[in-house]
């Protein structure tokens, strides 16, 4: 299997353990995972927000240098999924607005292309595949998979099904881990607003946090670098504010497969978490 | 000689205010055999009828074309017309100037009068070739059938039978009663529903005229109006009733429990059992697939007790067959299924998130919990209620577009009974819009308000588990808030939706779904309780949402139509059918393909071909079944199908009018 792949900011940044450990998992499954020459940034909230043009222009782009490169395609950061998936859909189904951003970014992008999440190519594996390549299953770990806002919604382009979804929950019990069912899968963490409004994300991510530690876990499990980054991160700070005292380590679904096929800790930054790994880690056998 | 009089229609000012109606009638006077020609302000008055025999008689008019509203309004008032003038009533053609002309192109007068003129010129030209048709009869068998044994299907069997004609009811369940009698209190009146409906069940099982067949299902309906042959299976119980005395010994020892279907789920009965302790029948039946004897040939406790040896294990379905003149269908609502649709209220995963329904037979007094609200996982008494409306209803992207009409005022009473019955607690109504419009109803709903209930305006976003209560999110939109509401237990108002396997009735039987899967009335207005095919009727909520008083109004009309049916001793028979011609035949039957009426058999005749005696097969249309809409007729190769009234020869005779009268224009420019 072999995918175009769109890495985004935040994997080159704050999320770097999430694209250190995907393609590390891809190369491990088997699956190719080929950067797009000169990507361009998907613009995230602040692009489509400002401009609805804006937002479409910025993926149609990436996505024209996708179509050159005949795959199909796939990003692992939940929000370049969305952004990408959903200016795909806006240019195969308006033509108007189709010509309209062609002329626009001056690179025509014809509807060629397929928009996969990471989780949806991993996942497509099947879990005979999967369970083939587990040398160390996640026993002992309890986890609370945490999905959020942006690959579940719109409907267009969701990944799964938006109020219970499984997709991630099926790939933890394949590699062995114990999932819980929680109600806090997808409520919204606040995303972008950490940066304008820290007091409600503050506020929404304590109450995920708080679900998840009554839910009797040992740990988070997601696959967006900005959830990641407000549930990891703002831990401490939550603790501060709330009088709380948790410490729950967030992982990216990618860290944890690649933990049960065999990869080292080291190979899937798991040393780069506010929130210490390594404890959780040594549970399993 | 053929003289025709042209009648054109002001309508008023619906057809006068835009066509000029004078300019139509003054050019119709110069089509061929036109003899007389004239307007008038309402034509379908006792003056404009009268003028038209009038005219008639003085012309010695012998087709008439009348151009005014649609034939589906006046068409039979104008035939009785003509024939008051001694026409055949089927030298009439009329022309549609009001919806398919004057209301269409109200703003383009000049244009809608030419319009006018062109059609009434294509209806003279059809005219000429009109023909007498007549009526046939057929006779009526007096015996009707009942589908479904709720309370629509209770009122209209016990109508009919009153009135002196034999019913035969089917009901699937065990039981009648349908859904009225699982119901605690009914509003607005909160008279006890089993005390008002038990009764009737009653005397539907006592009435000389009642054949009742429950635990039965229709499988098969061929035949037409009066003469409808119905096949009916009935399902094995594996209890003789001719025996059985209903004493109860063999549900009371039988070791087998299961849930029970009646309470929905939440308490149990026995593998034999009756669903309820009204229940009509009030004898048991065998669940098949609970009773160990059946399955596993083991136990056989029932057939020990039993003091009449009424227990039969080797019982088998039995097929019927009846022959009934007129069919009533009620065969009720099943409610949404939200557990398939509504993951943000748990997917069914929470127990106590409940049905109204659910509800209903908590609250009963012979319900599971002996009348007692109390929350399905710890039977605990809830503090705080959250009552949710519209779930799936009003909902295109989960459920359904329609509201289920019920629903306001079933919750406002449920709303009621938890105040009512648990001293300090407070229930909470989820609404998007109150609708309250029957009588009473407004007046109940404000009487909950003040009680204490608090409406809140807006949609629940999440139910959540918050340790051994739900938390359940939404908006008002009225004060443009979220809340949140720690609930103990959530009653969800589900829609109400056609029974299940309703939409495979509506085959067997040979008539139409609305796009909901309700079945189709002939007219939404004037028209409620008969289907689109000739002798059967609708009553109660398989064909719409509706509340107890207007089920039970609809089963009383079904009566009705079904009576005045029964009144005539033979049924006239529409001539406007189709028609073949055996000599053009080729015996394809392509058009038994496209008939939707089942009209259309095969036939062998006799045929001598090369001086031979031999056989061919050709088509036979049964006048009886054949509602004359020319699917056959436009399907014919062999041009061997006329429908009498829209031959081919009057049809294209329209036709050319029109367009020899564009070409005589097109030449003169």
């Amino acid at each position: 299997m072999k995918y175009a792949y769109f890495p985004g900011c935040c994997d080159h940044t704050s999320a770097k353990e999430y694209d250190i450990s995907t393609r590390a998992v891809c190369k491990n499954l088997g699956i190719e995972l080929i950067d797009i020459p000169d990507w361009s940034c998907c613009g995230s909230t602040p692009g489509h927000s400002t401009s609805h043009l804006l937002g479409v222009a910025l993926s149609a782009r990436n996505l024209a240098l996708v179509e050159e490169m005949g795959l199909d395609c796939t990003a692992s950061c939940a929000a370049c999924y969305q952004r990408l998936a959903l200016a795909n859909m806006e240019m195969k189904n308006d033509m108007k607005l189709c010509e309209k951003i062609n002329c626009i970014t001056g690179k025509p992008y014809h509807g060629g292309v397929k928009v996969k999440s990471i989780v949806e190519v991993v996942a497509e594996l099947g879990p005979e595949q999967i369970t083939a390549r587990v040398l160390k299953p996640l026993e002992n770990l309890k986890m609370a998979v945490y999905y959020g806002c942006l690959m579940v919604r719109p409907k267009e382009i969701q990944v799964d099904d938006p109020e219970n979804p499984q997709i991630i929950d099926k790939l933890m019990r394949t590699v062995g881990g114990e999932v819980v069912d929680w109600s806090y899968k997808t409520e919204c963490c606040g995303g972008g607003l950490a940066i304008s409004n820290e007091d409600i994300v503050l506020r929404l991510t304590n109450k995920i946090l708080k679900e998840a530690v009554d839910a009797g876990v040992n740990c988070i499990v997601t696959a967006c670098p900005l959830c990641h980054f407000n549930l990891d991160m703002r831990q401490k700070k939550i603790n501060k504010i709330f009088g709380t005292n948790y410490h729950l380590p967030v992982f990216y679904f990618t860290q944890l497969i690649g933990l049960a096929t065999g990869l080292k800790p080291g190979e899937l930054s798991l040393e780069t978490h506010f929130v210490d790994t390594r404890e959780v880690i040594k549970l399993i056998a | 000689m053929i003289r025709v009089g042209v009648f054109v229609c002001w309508c008023g000012s619906n057809i006068g205010g835009i066509v000029d109606v004078p300019r139509v009638a003054k050019e119709a006077a110069r089509f061929p055999y036109v003899a007389h020609s004239m307007d008038y302000k309402y034509t379908c008055s006792e003056p404009g009828q009268k003028m038209i025999i009038e005219a008639i008689k003085k012309y010695k008019l012998n087709r008439v074309v009348i151009a005014s509203c649609s034939p589906r309004l006046h068409e039979p008032t104008f035939r009785k017309t003509i024939a008051r003038a001694g026409l055949n009533p089927y030298l009439l053609e009329m022309v549609n100037i009001r919806e398919q002309c004057s209301w269409v192109h109200a703003k383009e007068p000049d244009q809608a009068t030419a319009k006018a003129i062109d059609l009434v010129r294509m209806a003279v030209a059809k005219a000429i070739h009109l023909k007498p048709l007549y009526e046939g009869s057929i006779p009526v068998t007096k015996k009707a059938l009942v589908i479904g044994g709720g309370i629509a299907g209770i009122q209209a069997a016990l109508d009919i039978a009153d009135a002196g004609y034999r019913v035969i009811l089917v009901e699937r369940e065990p039981t009648i009663g349908g859904k009225m009698v699982m119901l605690d209190k009914t509003f607005p009146t909160l008279d006890c529903s089993a005390c008002i409906s038990t009764p009737k069940m009653v005397a539907v099982a006592q009435h000389p005229n009642i054949e009742l067949l429950t635990y039965a299902e229709v499988t098969g309906v061929t035949g037409f109006i009066g003469n409808f042959s119905v096949t009916v299976r009935q399902k094995a119980r594996y209890v003789d009733h001719s025996k059985c005395t209903g004493c109860g010994t063999c549900w009371g020892k039988c070791p087998q429990k299961v849930p029970s279907e009646f309470d929905l789920n939440m308490g149990t009965r026995k593998a034999i059992y009756i669903p309820f302790p009204q229940a009509v029948p009030n004898k048991p039946c065998i669940d098949a697939a609970s009773c160990r004897r059946i399955t596993e040939q083991k136990c056989g406790v029932c057939a020990k007790v039993c003091p009449v040896g009424a227990i039969n294990y080797e019982d088998r379905d039995k097929i019927l067959q009846l022959e009934v003149g007129a069919i009533v269908i009620a065969t009720g609502y099943d409610l949404f299924d939200w557990t398939t649709a509504y993951g943000e209220y748990g997917y069914g995963k929470f127990p106590d998130v409940i049905t109204g329904l659910q509800f209903e037979r908590m609250v009963n007094a012979s319900g599971p919990t002996g009348g007692k609200i109390v929350r399905p996982s710890d039977g605990k008494e809830p503090k705080n209620v959250v009552f949710i409306k519209c779930v799936g209803s009003r909902d295109e992207a989960k459920g359904k577009a329609y509201c289920s009409r019920v629903c306001c005022l079933y919750t406002a009473k449920h709303a009621h009974q938890v105040l009512e019955k648990i001293p300090g607690s407070q229930a909470f109504v989820f609404y998007m819009d109150v609708r309250a419009p029957g009588k009473a109803y407004e007046e109940f709903y404000q009487r909950t308000v003040d009680e204490g209930a608090r409406y809140i305006r807006g949609r629940v976003s999440k139910i959540c588990r918050q340790g051994d209560k739900l938390l359940v999110k939404g908006a008002d939109t009225l004060l443009g808030t979220q809340v949140e509401i720690e609930a103990d237990l959530v009653v969800l108002a589900t829609a109400m939706i056609p029974s299940r396997n309703s939409r495979q009735l509506a085959q067997v039987v040979g008539f139409s779904t609305d796009k909901d899967g309700f079945f189709q009335e002939a007219h939404p207005k004037l028209r409620p309780v008969e289907a689109g095919t000739a002798g059967i009727f609708l009553a109660g909520s398989c064909q719409g949402p509706k509340d107890i008083p207007d089920t039970v109004a609809q089963g009383g009309a079904a009566a009705v139509k079904v009576c005045a049916l029964f009144a005539k001793q033979e049924i006239a028979t529409d001539p406007m059918i189709a028609e073949v011609n055996e000599a053009l035949c080729t015996g394809c039957l392509n058009c038994r393909e496209v008939c939707p009426y089942k009209a259309i058999k095969r036939k062998t005749i006799p045929d001598k071909a090369r001086g031979q005696a031999a056989e061919r097969t050709v088509a036979r249309v049964n006048s009886s079944l054949c509602q004359g809409c020319g699917c056959c007729a436009s399907s014919c190769r062999s041009g061997a199908i006329n429908l009498n009234g829209f031959t081919d020869e009057q049809i294209m005779s329209a036709v050319k009018a029109s367009l020899q009268h564009q070409r005589l224009l097109t030449n003169r420019q």
